[in-house]
This record gives structure tokens, C-alpha cells and sequence, in this order.
């Protein structure tokens, strides 16, 4: 039998053939792979470098430190203290995570609730992801956890920074705190800060703390890692170092500060000092306040909701946000716009009440004061004689003469949360109401009642404008890193000099003099006089009947419904420096707790001679306002 | 005279003879593609042996053995094995999709004792010796008759369906693609094969509307735009692609990738080592392993063109086609020119089983190439 039939040779034949067939076609296919990869490696080869680059190299943040706030002589308000925390590394445990915890609890104490976060965030992350254990330990709980270290595996020491208060809720209303930020808060950056992505930054949510965050945050630093596709950090190639937040310098003095609170104690206070001359703010206090250190941490439930339901509103800056009725201490400042109105001879008589229409005004006497002129009217703060004033005056040269004097309008202190007030005119009401002003209504506005409210801080601009006669602005910055705060010099304001003798010497009075309200009160060491005027803002509506069978005393009354009492006052009287106001939130009994509380901080600061001492600003005040009149 | 002629087919050789015969040359080949295997999985595990290199090795030393064991071994006697054996892993095939141990999903692996075999991989090998046996019988007008053609399609089809059943796409159609090559090889006529194509062709859109779920179809589509779904589906592909392309011209140095040191790359040992690869020694290193496994393709259709027998020549033709189907699927898969279907690079993925297969291969195209002159009567093919 052949070996090679004509068949065999036929497929012999079709066999070669289609294999240099298929070898062409694999030929083709190689080349083709050849060319795919000359696509990827050399026409894109740039693109996918970059691609690569970005892959490996990660962009880590390194936060500043935040600014310090200091006093006016250097005193730290807000500082950054270490933060000694525990981390928990997952792949360097011995066993599983929840004995670790235990055997780390019988070192340092641990709740259930922290136990548990761990554990789970432990499971939400990576196993080489550190994980938050404790923080804010003191330095021996620290210690003893370094000492059992070796017993402790997985257990990672650090040392962090956080922001600290030393000085705790005496500041609270004026520097705020600092809060991780939230969601709100990104929406609200117009910049696009990469340091509010950062786990665990903190910003300022309140105070000077917010209002100033920006300079305080500083500028975010930069590490270039390489990481690996799970994002574990290979190791560090590059390092540009944060640029610290700038201290901001206050016109505080932290001692007046630390007296005022004291001196406050737990009454619901609202009280500003002020240098008259400048309007630098000495002091301002809104007691009760709050611990800032607990924002910081993490606040409690509990602790929230004490702060939250206290009547006595630990959480607001009263200084700022309260509006009362001004009172009696509005008197001085219609007394002012009276005299520039040529009523500066004006004597009325007062025989405790006052009629118009059909309506009969009180005077807070009951008796009456007899025959009363500008200075007396202000010493004894005589409702029947500023009811005549004020119908004189007629409600729009009220409003335009007590508006001059910072009263009813935002100061502009650079504290957020500031609030306006109301000092009404005939076209405020207008437009509010739509209704055409009451000549009863002026009556009203004439002893600071009715529409008016202001703040403590419009009270103490105003009691500053009218012993300086400058139209001062508070100010409570006075440096920011190295830069002095613009500050325009105080013009004077546009009242007579008579008109200003005048109701200084009525003030004078009302302290210094008998008969006046706050007599009783005055200080009585010689060259540290204050001069001063008393004020009641009425909670409560006291209806015809209690009139006629005798207005209820406040001690009698349940402390919610006490009328607010209310006090302004400068010294000393010869060559005015400080300039003070306060609200005691139902506080007018007659013991005048609110006047003595006055009378205490302005001898001290007197005493202390806060404004005579050198300040520590690292630019000298003077060539601070020099770059201001510049400017 | 005409039996002289052919006096070497029926010369029997001695075991020096055969050994001197083996093409040592390929040998060089193919142990010099290892070793870049080897450079590799080196250099992924962060320039260390273990787990993978010093493994690998062994491997690669073991199917050495194993390829000039096959190669030695007389073509009649492969050819005398080859249906026991596609029936043989036939019954595995099953065995293994009833019984078998899974792995990511899929049902691929047999465990038996301290060896896991892989009855895929043996199938390969097995249908390729299989069909070469039929078609041997066959001449040229005989495959494209309907009924002749009836037994090599079913041959096909069996294993293919019980592989795609695992699921083991790629795999899948590597059997395929073997199979109808082969049938085209021995001369199926191009009136088959020209309507076969145009109605593949048609099927495919028609698949596409009807049949394909829509996560198939999101897959597809995650595939011819990686970039849509960078950290999800398409990963592996745009990864892999950065990993290839950032190599630039002369790549960045051997243990200097960092695409797969930082474990960007998926499967960086197994199925996508051609990435590092690409990545450290750039085109230029791609081009030259490209061109090694050109000339071994080249070897292997010389090897194919010069045995005597058709059961020979088609042998050798399937395992070359085999191992460049290999390189075509994954080198394709890994430069994003086609879907993922997980199938490694012959010699230089990590893996037992699938080098032992290769180098098994490779014995058997070794035999081919010894046992060249051995003439066998047609008689011996076909289906008796």
C-alpha cells in the first residue's frame, strides 16, 4: 500500500497552504498588539505617566496651628494646648480588637459607648488605619499607658494639638469656641479651604473665634506621600510646612475681665467697659457663660440641654444680641438733643402724673418732684419732667439726636451676632405699621420706654460718646499678626459744648450729689468719682388699678416678671476714661446690686489703671493709628 | 525505491537519537521566556521570591521534565491515547462541574490529593489530539461532507459547553478556536466557512438586542469605556492600560514599577504580570518579548510544515495556534482591547497548572518534530 496517496498529497497541499494562511493572519495580529502597545507607550505614553504619577503620589494636608488670642498686655485667652491621645492600629493587634480594649481599660477608664465606637470604626476602616482610642488624657494617664506599653500592642501614643481656654466661661461670649465643621459650613466658605476636608479640623463657630478664623487658621501645609492602591503611605517624598494662623491682639484687659466676672457672679448680666476716648473695649461680659473647652471636645447631651433650657441664657452674648428697653438711661441722651433744641431753660412741675388727652402718664414718684430742670430732672430721673421734654422735642429730633449717640443701630464690634435695636421715629413707625405716630407714643420714648430697645453695647457707646463728646466706635481688635487693625480716629460730635456741661453735670449728680438715684452707690474715693445715670426697663404691663392701688414692688414679684435694671456710667467724672453700662436681666430691686456691681469695676479699673499701664502689642499703639489716620 | 526513500519513518530511534533530535534551540526559547516569567513575579513581590518566582521555578522545572518526557515519546502513541484521553477529560469536565472546588465564582478546580488539577487545561490538549486523530483519517473532500462534519463540531461543542458552564469564558473559547482551526487546517471547505461568518456576524448585534441581561450588556459597555467607571468595574482595565502606557519607550527600570509595587494592578502576578513587565522595560521590552514569542510561533509552523504524517502536522498546528491564542487573549485583554476573561500568559504568568499544561504542549510539538519522518497510514485515524 502507498504511503502517499494522491489524497494524501492533496491535503499535504491544502494543509501548507492554509498555513501560511493562518501564519500571515497571526502575523498580522502580533504586529497589531505591536501597535497597540506603540499607542499606549509612546503616542500616549505622556498621558499615561501623568496618570501613573497621580496614582502613586497622594497629597497629604498638614493643618496649622491656630492663632493665639491675647489681651492687650500679652495675657493668652485662647492658646493651643497638647493633645495626648491613644490610637489603635487593627493590623499590629494580637487577637482580636475588643480583649485589646479590655486589657487597654484596665489601664486608662473606658466606657461601653467608647468601646463600642471603636470596635466599629475599626471595622469601617483599612486595617492599618489608625483609629481614635482616647484623647485629651492628662499627662499621668499618658504616662502610665507609655509605661505598659509593651503589653499593649496595636496601641499607638500621640501627641496632637487642640485649642484651649485657659481662662474657661469668663471669656466664652467674647472669644466663642471652636467646633468641627460642618456640612453648613463648607456650603458657606466661599474659598475652597482644602483644610475644612481635613478629619477632625476645628473652626470657629462663635466670638472672635469665627470672626476672625481666617487670619487665626492659618495656611494649610502640604506632604507629598506615595501611597499604594489601598492608600497606605509608602513613604514621605516632599514636605511644605503649614503656615501658622496670625495671634490676634484684643483691647481687653484679662484681669478688668477677670474682676467683672467675679464681681457678675451668676446673675443674668450684660455689662461692656469701654475707654471713652478710643472705644477700646476693656471688658464685656454676658454672664452666665459657658465652658468653651466643651465645644471643643465633643458636648454632652446633658450638658447641652442644661445650657440650652437655663432661663438666665448661658448661650447668648446678651452684650450684643440683648435688646431692652433703654429706660431711664435714655434720658441723658434726650436731654442732650434738648438742649441743642433751645429747651435748656425748661423747668417743669411735677405732681407725679401728667396729662394729655385722655390719657394720664405717671411719673415713677408718686408724689411727685416739684419744681424740676434739666439737672434735676436727670438726677432724679423725673418721668413728668422728660414727658414735657419730649413732647416738645417731638418724636424725629428724639430719634435723630439719640441715633447720633450710637443708640438703636448695630455698633459694628467685631464679634458676630450683633443686633441692631430700635430707635422709632414717626416714618419708622410708618413703615412698619403703617399707622401715623401717637403724640402719647413720643411721651413713652421720652423715658425709654415704649418701641425703643437697645443693646448693653449701644449703652455703653453711648454713655462713652457723651462724656468724650467723640463719636467713639468699639473696637476690640487692635492687632492681627503683625498688622494694626485700621481705626479711624473719633470726630467730635455735632452737640453744643453747653448742651454736653449740661447733662454731664446732671450725671454728676445722680452719683454725687443727694437726692440723686445712685447717690447711695457713689464712689467715694476722691479723683475716682463716677458720674452716672439709673434705669428700669418694665417686663410687665402694669395695668390702671395697680396705678391707683400702688405698683407692686420687685421683691415681691416671681424674678421672671422683675423689671430689668439698667445702669450707664463714666469716670472719672473730672477727665472721663472709662465709660461702663450694664443690664441686670430682672434685676431692679432696691438695693441697686447692678450700680454697686458698676461702681466695683470702675474703681478697680480706676485702681488697676488698665488704661496708664503699657500694652504688650508687638506694634506700638501709635504707629498703629498713624497707619490709620493713613488710611 | 520508494520505500527506501522513506527508510527514516520507519527507522526506530534510540533514546540518544531522539534526544539529540529535540529542537534545543526552541528549548533556549522558551526556558528565555520563562525566566522573564520569572524576572516578573521577582519584581512584583517587591523584589522577593517568595511567594511567586521561587515557585514558579519549580514549576518551570518540572514541566522541563515533562516536555522532553512527551517529547520522547513516540507521535503513534499519542496518537494511539488521543480519544481515551478527550473522553478521559470529558468525564473530569463533569466531574468537576458536579464535584468540583470552587474558586472566585467558578468551578474550575479538582483536587486530588496534594495536586489540584485543572481538567480544563488537560481538555486543550486533549481535543487538539482528538481532532488531529479524526481529521488524520479524513481527505481534504471528506471533512466538509455534512455527517464527517457532524462528529468534529459535536467534539468541539461538548467540552466547550461544560467549560462555559464553570464559567470559564475564556477558556471557552480558546477550545473553540482551536477546534474550528484545526477543521480549517485539514481543508474544510470555504463554503462552509464564509457563511459561518456571516452569520456569526449577524448574531452578534442580534444577540446584543435580545439576548445579552443588562448588567452583560453594562459590562460590555464598562469595557469599551473604562474610564466611565475608573473605580468600579473598569479598574482593572484603566489601571492596567496606565500601568503599560507609563511605561514611555525604555520603561522605567527593572524594580522600578510603580504601578504594580504599590498594587495598583489587579492580578498583577497571574493574568496582568505582562503589565510590570511593560511597565519596567517600556516598548522596547515589549517589542523584543513580543518578537521571542513570534519566532517561537514561527519554530512551531516549521515544525508543523515539515512532519510527514497529517495527524502530526495538525498536532503541531493546534498547539502552536493553542499558544498564540494565549498571547493574542491576554495580550489583547491586558492593553484593554478586549473585555477581561482571565486567561495568563503562557510562560509568564504565575501558575502550575497552566505552565505544566504549556510545557506539556510543547513536548508533545517536540515529539511532533523528533518522530517527523514517522509516517502513519490513514487508516489509523477517523473514528475506528
Amino acid at each position: 500500500m502507498p504511503l502517499f496517496d494522491r489524497k494524501d498529497k492533496s491535503r499535504y497541499a491544502t494543509f501548507t497552504r492554509r498555513t501560511l494562511v493562518m501564519s500571515g493572519g497571526m502575523t498580522a495580529v502580533l504586529c497589531a498588539l505591536g501597535g497597540r502597545l506603540y499607542q499606549l507607550q509612546i503616542k500616549d505614553g505622556d498621558l499615561y505617566r501623568t496618570a501613573a504619577e497621580d496614582n502613586r503620589v497622594n497629597e497629604r494636608l498638614v493643618a496649622p496651628p491656630r492663632g493665639r488670642i491675647l489681651d492687650r498686655f500679652g495675657v493668652e485667652l485662647a492658646n493651643n494646648r497638647r493633645n495626648y491621645r491613644l490610637l489603635l492600629v487593627a493590623e499590629q493587634l494580637n487577637g482580636n480588637a475588643a480583649q485589646a480594649l479590655d486589657t487597654i481599660a484596665r489601664v486608662i477608664a473606658l466606657s461601653d459607648q467608647q468601646k463600642k465606637r471603636v470596635l466599629r470604626d475599626l471595622a469601617a476602616n483599612k486595617k492599618f488605619v489608625p483609629v481614635l482610642v482616647a484623647e485629651n488624657l492628662t499627662w499621668d494617664e499618658f504616662a502610665l499607658v507609655n509605661q505598659h506599653l509593651p503589653y499593649l500592642p496595636g496601641l499607638q501614643p500621640d501627641v496632637g494639638e487642640t485649642r484651649a481656654y485657659p481662662f474657661g466661661p469668663e471669656l466664652s461670649h467674647l472669644l466663642g469656641y471652636v467646633a468641627p465643621v460642618s456640612p453648613d459650613d463648607k456650603k458657606k466658605s466661599d474659598g475652597d479651604d482644602p483644610l475644612l476636608d481635613l478629619p477632625g479640623f476645628r473652626i470657629g463657630k462663635r466670638g472672635i473665634e469665627k470672626q476672625y478664623d481666617d487670619a487665626v487658621r492659618g495656611e494649610a501645609g502640604a506632604s507629598r506621600v506615595e501611597v499604594n492602591a489601598y492608600g497606605r503611605v509608602i513613604r514621605e517624598l516632599s514636605k511644605d510646612p503649614a503656615t501658622p494662623g496670625k495671634d490676634v491682639w484684643l483691647t481687653i484687659d484679662r484681669e478688668l475681665q477677670h474682676f467683672v466676672d467675679q464681681r457678675l457672679g451668676g446673675e443674668s448680666c450684660a455689662l461692656v467697659v469701654m475707654d471713652c476716648q478710643t472705644g477700646d473695649v476693656l471688658a464685656l461680659s454676658s454672664t452666665p457663660g459657658f465652658d468653651p473647652n466643651l465645644f471643643n471636645v465633643g458636648i454632652t447631651q446633658d450638658v447641652w440641654h442644661t445650657l440650652t433650657t437655663d432661663d438666665h441664657k448661658p448661650l447668648i452674648n446678651k452684650c450684643l444680641s440683648g435688646a431692652y428697653p433703654p429706660g431711664s438711661t435714655f434720658k441723658p441722651a434726650v436731654a442732650l438733643a434738648a438742649v441743642d433744641a433751645g429747651l435748656d431753660n425748661l423747668t417743669v412741675n411735677c405732681t407725679g402724673s401728667y396729662a394729655m388727652g385722655n390719657y394720664t402718664f405717671h411719673c415713677w414718684k408718686k408724689g411727685g418732684h416739684g419744681h424740676v430742670d434739666l439737672k434735676r430732672g436727670i438726677q432724679a430721673s423725673c418721668d413728668v419732667f422728660f414727658y414735657e421734654t419730649a413732647r416738645r422735642l417731638g418724636i424725629d429730633r428724639i430719634a435723630e439726636g439719640t441715633k447720633r449717640l450710637g443708640l438703636g443701630a448695630a455698633t459694628g464690634i467685631e464679634i458676630p451676632g450683633e443686633i441692631g435695636g430700635v430707635i422709632p421715629s414717626s416714618a419708622w413707625k410708618l413703615a412698619k405699621y403703617g399707622v401715623p405716630w401717637q403724640q402719647g407714643e413720643t411721651l413713652n420714648t421720652g423715658i425709654g420706654q415704649g418701641y425703643v430697645l437697645v443693646t448693653p453695647i449701644q449703652l455703653c457707646t453711648q454713655v462713652a460718646r457723651i462724656a468724650s463728646g467723640k463719636a467713639v466706635v468699639p473696637r476690640i481688635t487692635r492687632v492681627v499678626g503683625n498688622t494694626a487693625e485700621p481705626r479711624a480716629v473719633a470726630d467730635p460730635l455735632p452737640f453744643s459744648d453747653k448742651a454736653f456741661a449740661l447733662v454731664r453735670e446732671g450725671m454728676n449728680a445722680v452719683a454725687n450729689e443727694p437726692g440723686g438715684t445712685a447717690y447711695a452707690w457713689r464712689i467715694a474715693q476722691p479723683g475716682f468719682e463716677m458720674a452716672g445715670k439709673t434705669g428700669t426697663a418694665q417686663v410687665r404691663k402694669i395695668s390702671k388699678e395697680e396705678h391707683e392701688t400702688g405698683v407692686k414692688k420687685n421683691e415681691s414679684l416671681p424674678w421672671k416678671l422683675r423689671d430689668h435694671a439698667l445702669f450707664i456710667a463714666f469716670a472719672p467724672v473730672t477727665a472721663p476714661r472709662y465709660a461702663a453700662a450694664i443690664v441686670m436681666e430682672h434685676g431692679a430691686v432696691g438695693a441697686h446690686p447692678h450700680v454697686q456691681m458698676v461702681r466695683d469695676i470702675l474703681l478697680f479699673a480706676q485702681q488697676r489703671d488698665v488704661l496708664g499701664l503699657r500694652t504688650a502689642y508687638p506694634v506700638s499703639a501709635a504707629s498703629a493709628d498713624r497707619q490709620a489716620s493713613h488710611a | 525505491m520508494t520505500t527506501r526513500a522513506y527508510a527514516a519513518a520507519r527507522r526506530t530511534l534510540s533514546l540518544v537519537d531522539k534526544l539529540y533530535e529535540i529542537n534545543w534551540g526552541l528549548v533556549l526559547l522558551i526556558s528565555l521566556i520563562a525566566c522573564v516569567g520569572f524576572a516578573m513575579l521577582y519584581s512584583v513581590a517587591g523584589a522577593s521570591f517568595s511567594p511567586w518566582a521561587g515557585k514558579q521555578m519549580i514549576f518551570f522545572a518540572v514541566g522541563l521534565v515533562l516536555m522532553i518526557a512527551a517529547a520522547l515519546v513516540d507521535i503513534r502513541w499519542w496518537l494511539s491515547i488521543a480519544y481515551p484521553a478527550y473522553g478521559i477529560s470529558l468525564i473530569l469536565l463533569v466531574v468537576v462541574l458536579a464535584a468540583g472546588h470552587s474558586a472566585l465564582g467558578a468551578q474550575r478546580w479538582l483536587t486530588l490529593g496534594p495536586f489540584e488539577l485543572q481538567p480544563s487545561e488537560l481538555m486543550k490538549i486533549a481535543l487538539i489530539l482528538a481532532l488531529a486523530r479524526y481529521l488524520h483519517g479524513l481527505g481534504v473532500e471528506d471533512v466538509s461532507r455534512p455527517l464527517r462534519l457532524l462528529i468534529p463540531i459535536v467534539m468541539i461543542a461538548m467540552p466547550a459547553f461544560l467549560v462555559l458552564k464553570q464559567p470559564n469564558l475564556g477558556t471557552t473559547i480558546i477550545l473553540v478556536a482551536d477546534g474550528f482551526s484545526l477543521l480549517f487546517l485539514a481543508g474544510l471547505s470555504w463554503w462552509w466557512i464564509a457563511p459561518a461568518f456571516a452569520s456569526v456576524a449577524t448574531a452578534v448585534p442580534l444577540a446584543w438586542r435580545f439576548l445579552l441581561h443588562d448588567y452583560q450588556k453594562a459590562r460590555v459597555m464598562t469595557f469599551l469605556n473604562p474610564e466611565s467607571d475608573a473605580l468600579g468595574a473598569g479598574w482593572n482595565i484603566t489601571q492596567a492600560k496606565i500601568a503599560i502606557g507609563s511605561g514611555g519607550l525604555t520603561g522605567k527600570g527593572y524594580l522600578q514599577g510603580s504601578q504594580s509595587r504599590l498594587n495598583f494592578l489587579p492580578e498583577k502576578h497571574s493574568d496582568f504580570i505582562i503589565t510590570n513587565f511593560s511597565e519596567e522595560f517600556g516598548f522596547v521590552g515589549s517589542v523584543a518579548l513580543l518578537l521571542l514569542f513570534t519566532i517561537v510561533i514561527g519554530y512551531g509552523v516549521q515544525i508543523a510544515m515539515a512532519a510527514r504524517s497529517q495527524f502530526a502536522r495538525l498536532v503541531a498546528m493546534g498547539l502552536v495556534l493553542n499558544f498564540f491564542f494565549y498571547i493574542l487573549i491576554n495580550g489583547a485583554m491586558v492593553m484593554g482591547l478586549i473585555p477581561v476573561v482571565g486567561i495568563p500568559m503562557p510562560l509568564v504568568s504565575y501558575g502550575g497548572t497552566a505552565m505544566l499544561s504549556v510545557m506539556f504542549g510543547f513536548g508533545l510539538l517536540m515529539s511532533v518534530h523528533v518522530h517527523r519522518q514517522v509516517e502513519i497510514p490513514r487508516h489509523s485515524g477517523g473514528i475506528i
